[in-house]
This record gives C-alpha cells, structure tokens and sequence, in this order.
C-alpha cells in the first residue's frame, strides 16, 4: 500500500518538474522582455528624450558636449540593409543546397553534406568576425573599388554563411515533408528531375521553404560579434553596398559597458534593446505561423 | 554497489574541499590584489607593470583590464577597483559623483606623458598635418573629406577621406574632441574601433583612412604625420623629445586616479610606478617617462 503511494508521490513529482521545464521557456522569454522594459521606462519622464527623434533621426550622440542626442534611423537602415543583403544571398544558397542534399545526391554524399552543413553552424561568430576583419574586408578593398573593406558587404557576406546552415537545414525537412507520391505522380508523367523539383516539389514546400528563410533571418538580424567586427561600425545610412554600416546589436554590444547605469544613455540602449526584441519576435512569430498554416493544410 | 557509490561520493567530496581550502589558504599567504582598470591607452603600459611589479612586491598580484578611461573612473567611482588608468583629466561630475558615492575625493597621479599621433596609409604622399585641418577632417560641418583638397593623391585611385575614429568611452576620443575640436561634435560616419591597436590595424589595410591613437601603438604599417599647431610655423613629429619641449600641439599627461588617500599597498605601487624603475617600462612600451620629480605637464 505505502509503497504504491511512494510510487504515486514520485510520478506527481516527476511530473510537476517536467511541468515547470516546459513552461521555464517562457517564464525566462516574459522575464527577460519585462526587464528590458523596465530599464527602458524612466525614458518616458526624461526631458531630453523624445520618441520621434528616436526613430526618425540620425543624430547619435550620446556623449555630446554641445546637445545629447539619440536617434537609432542609421542603425536601424544599417540592420536591415545588411540582413537584407545576406537574404538576397543566402535564400538562393541555402535552398538551392536544400534541394541538392533532399533530391539530386547520393545517399553517402547527403550524410557527409549535412554533417558539414552543421559545422558550418558551429563556427562561433567572433571567429567569423575575425575572419571578417582580416580577411574578406582586404580581398574587397583588393577587388573592389570600397573606400573601406569592413562594410556592408563584408557583413552580409558572413551573415549569409551564419544563416546558411538553418536555412539548408529547414528548407531540406520542408522538402523531405513533401509526400513521394508527388514525386512518383510526376515522374509517372515523365516529368524530369528539374521539372519535378521547379513546379512539385517547391510549390508543395512553398511554406515551409518561407519560415527557414524567415528563420535564416531572425538569426542574421540578432548576429552581433560578427557584425560589430566586420561593418566598419559607422553611423550613417548606406546609399550603397559597399558603404560601412552600424547595426542596432553591435551599437549595444559596444556602448552599454561604457554607459553610466541610469543614464538616459543606458536607458536608450534598452530601448534599443525592446525595439531589437520586438524585431525577432515579429520575424519569429511570423516563420510559426506560417509553419502551422502548412501542418494544418 | 551502492555502498561503494556513496564512499566515492564522499572520497570525491573530501578531495574537492582540501583542494578548495588550500588554494583560500595560499592566496591568503599571497596577500591581496590590487585591480587596476581603464584606459586602452594605457593598457599595454599597465600591463607591463603588473609583470614586473611580481618581483617588486611578491605579495600583491595587479589585475589590469582595459575598456576604455570612461570605464575605468566609473568602476573606481563606484568603489569597484583601486585604481583606475585614465588618459584625459577627471571631469568635475565625475569627481562629484565620486564623492557623493563614496565620500571621498579622486587623487590624481601624473604616471607619463603621451602625444597623439595621427596616421594614415603608409602609401599616402601627405608628410604633415595642422590642427585646423584635423579639424576640418573630424567635426561637423567640417569642409574637408577629400585628399586632393590637401594635395595628396592616393596611389590607388581613392579620393575619400575614411575618418577612423574611436568608441565615445575612450580618453583618446574625448582627449581629440576637446583639444583638436574645441568640444564640437564629431561628424557621424566615422568609424568608430573599440581600441586603439584595432585603429592601426584599420588604417594599415585602408589607403583612405585617417586616424589617431597613443604614440605609442605606431607601427611601421602606418606613417604617422607630423603635426603643426597654431602656434608656430614648423610641423612635429611626436617624439619624446618634441612632447618633453613641448612642440608637439596634442600631447596629454598619462594618470592614473585612487579614491582619498590610498591604502598603503597600493600607494606602494603607484611610488614605484612613478620611480625611476617604473619610468623605464614607461618608455620601452613607447611613451614620454615624466622628469625626475614628475613635475611640468605639458599643455
């Protein structure tokens, strides 16, 4: 009898501890954002600090003699312009990858591939920071006619071999997801391998193929060592691809150390912190959405 | 089996706890460290003085960490470190702050003398450089950001000015904009390094670039321009001798700042940083030693 009570009383044990595993995610996502916030809000009373200027002005300066000032517009253009550039790599890149390792290789070949695949995501970002820095920003100086070698290109370049690895990887699960009945019904029409994969295969994982892109995007927009290293850390807005560039995680990276703590300095970089969240949780929302849509279908 | 277990348990306990109480004990008998933080101008220079102080006062051991000079008079502000490397002079706030937090008053030391270098890419024709055009270069509404306007012509075609620049925490920076641009701003678009090794590395691999940083981090991949005040008509290099006469426009005191009268083991250290012993790394690392008796600031 006690025994089996002993029993009993383990299980329920065992089971709130799961319980609170599971749901610790998002206690540490609520507390996270909440404290965030909460450093960010004195803001709201301080007199020097207005909304407007935070978003639509390009006057960083936090450490002025003359006037503080403390618009994010050029790290916000400098964010998105170079996540957008690493996209416009690495969506071809990464599902054209995808489709080779799911459909077009041989079965040792997509073993040894994705294996490397995965490396490639192991490679921590100061590493690729510092290769970055010495070597793909002499190579553009070398080839290109920049002014400087760490840019915007030179970031992206290394932002789209950091998002690579969970774009190939999602987009390749998206496409095994694909029924072979798809493929046999295509080949049965004497379809080719091409015309299977350009009008089945990708219409069919159309939405899955999204959500890894929008992923590969999430990862690219919150990459900051790497990015800090290789932008060139400038504040202005790029009027092209080779222009140096400053994004809103490596502003932070590198001021919030030197930021008195309470200083309306320290807050705006909160701040900047609350907009960066609510970026990644749009981006990542959205990628959610869209994969439910599809498991629903 | 489960006997066994317990006794390793115990065995792997006993051993994690006279590991632990041995190591307290010899750092104990080691004596106390003395955390020293601030400036990446000094940084190199702390550095060396932490090694060879080992052998000064073995019972002391130096932890240097850089950051910038910002960093470093905030953490001794708030009570964190014992001293702090800064290579600008404390500004009245922060001496205010410091004594609203702790009540007591920074104490300056006067430990070298540095001279602000400015280089470029060692394949750029320019020779020397006046304030005024750093100036020019460097602030807002600044009408020079072309090297043909000072008739230089950069072998590989570039005509762009890059503005190399430092994080808003350095000395270095707040140095720059108080003297070379009378506390104007500066205009946004430079890029701006965390250190000042990281400037030289930059300017080394730009033929564009322009920059500054402690005389000291010159490398023979930059060519440091020679500098001309508004004061005379010649140009100097920054050299020890032309920072110790002065001629050099943009040169600064190396300090270092306790909080109230330091406590003895670290008054000890700063005595013999500024002793003849430590005035000699002072200029190995590649700055300006202070005179005997460490009197006459420049500027």
């Amino acid at each position: 009898m006690t025994r089996q009570r002993l029993r009993k009383g383990k299980e329920v044990l065992i089971e709130g501890l799961i319980r609170l595993c599971g749901i610790s995610a998002t206690i540490f996502v609520l507390g996270i954002f909440l404290f965030v916030c909460r450093e960010a809000l004195p803001l709201w009373n301080t007199e020097s600090f207005h909304l407007t200027e935070f978003f639509f002005s390009d006057q960083w300066y936090p450490t002025s003699e003359v006037t503080k000032r403390y618009g994010v517009l050029a790290m916000i253009a400098g964010t998105f312009s170079v996540t957008l550039l690493a996209m416009l790599l690495a969506a071809p890149l990464g599902v054209g990858a995808a489709i080779y390792i799911s459909e077009f290789c041989t079965p040792r070949w997509r073993e040894i591939l994705k294996v490397v695949v995965e490396l490639l995501a192991a490679i921590p970002s100061v590493v690729w920071g510092f290769a970055g820095l010495t070597m793909t920003s002499r190579l553009i100086v070398r080839y290109t006619n920049a002014d400087v070698g760490v840019n915007m290109l030179n970031g992206a370049v290394l932002l789209t071999l950091m998002s690579v690895p969970i774009i190939v990887s999602l987009s390749e699960d998206a496409l095994k997801a694909v029924p072979d009945s798809y493929r046999e019904a295509a080949l049965a029409m004497g379809a080719t391998r091409w015309q299977t994969t350009w009008r089945v295969l990708l219409p069919a994982a159309r939405n899955g193929l999204a959500a890894a892109m929008l992923l590969g995007f999430g990862r690219a927009i919150g990459e900051t060592m790497a990015v800090l290293m290789a932008t060139g850390h400038a504040l202005t807005i790029p009027t092209s691809v080779l222009d140096p560039v400053r994004t809103l995680t490596a502003n932070i990276a590198a001021e919030l150390g030197e930021s008195p703590v309470q200083s309306t300095h320290y807050q705006v970089l909160f701040l900047t912190g609350v907009l960066l969240f609510l970026i990644t949780f749009a981006v990542n929302l959205s990628a959610g959405l869209i994969i439910r849509r599809e498991r629903r279908n | 089996m489960g006997e066994l277990r317990r006794r390793q348990a115990l065995g792997i306990l006993l051993t994690y706890w006279i590991l632990t109480e041995s190591c307290a004990a010899n750092r104990s008998r080691r004596g106390d460290t003395l955390r020293v933080r601030g400036s990446d101008t000094m940084l190199m220079l702390a550095q060396a003085w932490a090694e060879s102080y080992v052998s000064v006062d073995p019972t002391v051991a130096v932890e240097v960490s850089g950051g910038g000079s910002g960093q470093g008079i905030a953490a001794l502000v708030k009570g964190n470190i014992d001293v702090a490397n800064c290579s600008r002079n404390l500004q009245p706030e922060e001496a205010a702050e410091a004594r609203k937090n702790t009540g007591k008053d920074p104490q300056e030391f006067v430990v070298g003398y540095d001279a602000l270098a400015v280089f470029v890419h060692r394949e750029n024709p320019l020779e020397e450089i006046t304030i005024s055009q750093l100036a020019e270069i460097y602030k807002v509404g600044g009408n020079l950001s072309k090297w043909s306007q000072l008739g230089a012509r950069i072998p590989s075609g570039r005509d762009r000015i890059v503005r190399v620049n430092r994080q808003s925490s350095s000395g270095t920076y707040e140095f720059f904009r108080d003297h070379v641009l009378n506390k104007e701003d500066f205009q946004l678009g430079s890029l701006d390094m965390n250190g000042s090794k990281e400037v030289v590395e930059l300017i080394a691999s730009t033929p564009g670039a322009v920059g500054y940083s402690g005389m000291a981090f010159a490398t023979g991949d930059v060519k440091v321009l020679r500098v001309k005040g508004s004061a005379g008509p010649e140009a100097y290099a920054p050299t020890v001798s032309n920072v110790l006469s002065r001629h050099y426009p943009i040169s600064r005191s190396l300090l270092i700042y306790t909080l109230g009268e330091p406590r003895p083991k670290v008054r000890k250290y700063i005595d013999w940083v500024r002793s003849p012993a430590g005035q000699r790394i002072v200029a190995d690392v590649g700055y300006v030693p202070i005179a005997a008796g460490g009197n006459g600031v420049p500027n």
